[in-house]
């Protein structure tokens, strides 16, 4: 066992168990910090891929961000401090049998595929520069680069309309 | 060391989970947060994809990049609506809102 | 002489030669070394931790015409001691109703993202935890976190007035986070990599010379990331009761304390190695060690004019605070990235893209104080507008307004 996969089984360890919990708790606030440890974990994943500009953006958007942004909705959204009722449905014992179904034929589909066991390549540069570059090139990937931010403005001002008060505005 | 097939394993749990969060939770955001939790499964999957079998073309890490921005957009927007609808009819239960139903 | 050249890979290579000798693996070793760098890095950065406080309670009773702690120990040097201990043998209440596991992550959170802060600052020539080449979006990451921190303390305490102090605390932080990185990016375009210790390393000529406005919007921003005043409407005392660490005592207090203490220093370290040259000076690059002391020397003149401009300042409300992040902070800072990020490209040496010649700097130099005359010219048509509007003479006998929207 190299100190690789054993840091990957302790990772893939956390970040399942957590995601678990996020699924299966109660109290939504526990949820959210429980994604916040699966968020992590994905993090370090991206770290072992030789991706680690990809880790620190997904530090700072999703748990700098996403996940405040939920916990913020989840304290605004709610009406006794305690949950009432329990928090799946009815068909939930469907839902988790599709869910147990559907990576068991996933892995059994890939598994068939000569590419699964694909041995680990030599990292060889960091791919930042590379990413940078193919991010700004005209052949490269300008255009996607301008509509993410054109679908960001989008859902930024889409956002503050919708969520906007009307109760006590007259017009502003 | 670690061959891809453990990346693809890990990401698929992952993503089911994240699927039997969005079915079966009757809370708006606990299901944005299985959202979520599917989103990020296709990001490793991306992420590993593009490490193990085409490491001199960077489409899957500028992929990746696309799918952060596109799921800060979508929860930004999704909660807005949650938060909306919690104004107008004081429940985030995804089962409540169903004065559309025939 | 290799020790006063190179003291880390000289003190890394005499422990590896002892622990091979005790019959340990490469890779063990590896781990080993690598513990014990972290260890002492963040021993040494708590240790100064602890003379903060008395730096921080000397300088604010100065600032106020007092004398400050000076009775145990030379000039007081032993209070901060002595504070511990108080903190130490405090009783540990938790609030009723209070969520244990979390109500106890929550100061452990606030010290460790400052400490983390310290692994991407060099501290000199080759004194560093490590050489990330993303270090500018690590800092921000880190910051990021450090924001997760205050919200679970104050939720985490089952009290009303920490929870509004979360929020409002929170909002400031993120609403300054976005002119900060927008700033940040700013040395990153000056020296063409966001690795920390590059930029220090391609600083011939301190930023703070070719970006002036850049490092004053810096210097604002940490006021308010810090939560310190003019911005510290979060821990007001008169208002809201300490804000989101009202319900901690003893040693978690402590912690806050210190880590709020610790997370200026490692701002003021941040600004001197992003904007004054970092651990740059006379004969730094041949005696890191040398380069250290620079270093800490810089941190705690930036750490001094932070606690300067605390003690000095009336406090911001929280909609004042908040026009100022998003309506004048944020559009300068995208302007002045704009106008840099030109000029970067226009007055750019093909051979060597990180240096600046004599004509750049003044060309830098001049641009900064253009942006900042426009900017004064518009405030200034503005605040003529919002003087005249406040000092119209308003009728008497009418019906009164509304009330203000109240803060969510």
């Amino acid at each position: 066992m190299t100190p690789l996969q054993i840091i990957f089984l302790i990772t893939a360890v956390v970040t399942l168990g957590s995601a678990l919990m996020v699924v299966t708790t109660r109290n939504l606030v526990h949820a959210a910090l429980w994604l916040i440890v699966t968020l992590f974990g994905v993090a370090v994943y991206y770290v072992l891929l030789n991706a680690g500009f990809l880790a620190v953006a997904q530090v700072v958007i999703y748990i700098g961000a996403i996940a405040i942004l939920v916990i913020f909705a989840v304290m605004m959204t709610r009406r006794l401090v305690g949950e009432s009722g329990p928090q799946v449905n009815k068909i939930w014992w469907l839902a988790a049998l599709l869910a147990v179904v559907l990576f068991a034929s996933m892995v059994a589909v890939l598994s068939t595929w000569s590419g699964f066991t694909t041995p680990a390549p030599v990292p060889v540069e960091d791919p930042l520069v590379m990413l940078g570059q193919a991010l700004v090139d005209p052949q490269g990937y300008l255009l996607p680069f301008e509509l993410a931010s054109v679908l960001l403005l989008a859902a930024l001002v889409g956002a503050i309309m919708i969520a906007w008060d009307r109760k006590d505005v007259g017009g502003e | 060391m670690i061959p891809l097939s453990w990346y693809l394993v890990f990401a698929a749990a992952l993503f089911c989970i994240g699927l039997f969060g969005v079915l079966a939770r009757k809370n708006a955001i606990a299901i944005l947060m299985g959202i979520e939790l599917m989103l990020n499964a296709v990001n490793i999957n991306l992420v590993a994809f593009w490490f193990y079998r085409a490491p001199e073309a960077i489409a899957g890490q500028a992929f990746a990049v696309m799918v952060f921005a596109v799921a800060a957009a979508e929860v930004a927007v999704g909660l807005a609506l949650i938060i909306s609808i919690y104004r107008r009819r004081n429940t985030v239960i995804a089962d409540n809102v169903d004065m559309l139903k025939f | 002489m290799p020790f006063i050249s190179d003291p880390i890979n000289y003190i890394a290579d005499w422990l590896t030669t002892v622990l091979a000798g005790w019959g340990l693996s490469a890779a063990l070793i590896a781990v080993i070394l690598n513990l014990l760098g972290v260890v002492i890095l963040a021993s040494f950065v708590l240790i100064v931790d602890i003379l903060l406080v008395w730096v921080e309670r000397k300088v604010v009773a100065r600032l106020q015409d007092r004398l400050g702690p000076n009775r145990l120990g030379p000039f007081g040097l032993i209070q901060p001691v002595a504070d511990i201990i108080k903190l130490l043998i405090k009783e540990n209440i938790t609030p009723v109703g209070a969520n244990k596991l979390v109500y106890n992550l929550a100061p452990i959170l606030a010290l460790a993202t400052v400490l983390l802060l310290w692994a991407v600052i060099p501290l000199g020539p080759q004194v560093l935890g490590s050489d990330l080449n993303v270090g500018i979006l690590y800092i921000v990451s880190v910051g990021a976190v450090s924001t997760l921190g205050i919200i679970i303390a104050g939720w985490s305490s089952n009290n009303k007035y920490a929870l509004l102090g979360a929020f409002r605390s929170v909002a400031t932080m993120i609403s300054f986070e976005v002119p900060m990185v927008l700033v940040l990016l700013i040395p990153t375009i000056l020296a063409r990599t966001m690795g920390i210790n590059s930029i220090v390393e391609s600083q011939s000529i301190w930023y703070i010379a070719v970006a002036p406005l850049a490092a004053l919007i810096f210097l604002i921003c940490i006021q308010a990331e810090l939560g310190r005043a003019p911005f510290d409407l979060t821990e007001a005392e008169s208002e809201i009761v300490a804000g989101f660490h009202i319900e901690y005592t003893g040693m978690k207090f402590g912690l806050f304390y210190a880590g709020e203490l610790l997370h200026a220093l490692t701002f003021g370290a941040l600004f001197a190695c992003l904007f004054l040259g970092g651990w740059r000076g006379w004969g730094a690059e041949s005696i890191p060690l040398l380069g250290v002391g620079y270093l800490f020397l810089k941190a705690f003149i930036i750490y001094f004019v932070i606690m300067w401009v605390k003690y000095s300042m009336p406090r911001i409300r929280i909609d004042q605070m908040l026009n100022f992040a998003w309506k004048i902070l944020t559009p300068l800072a995208l302007a002045l990235l704009i106008i840099t990020a030109v000029m970067s490209k226009l007055l750019e040496n093909p051979d060597m893209p990180a240096s600046l010649d004599g004509m750049a700097v003044i060309a830098y130099f001049v641009m900064n104080l253009v942006v900042v005359a426009v900017t004064v010219l518009i405030l200034r048509k503005y605040a003529r507008k919002e003087r005249k509007r406040v000092a119209e003479p308003r009728p008497v006998a009418v019906s009164p307004e509304p009330p203000a929207t109240e803060i969510s």
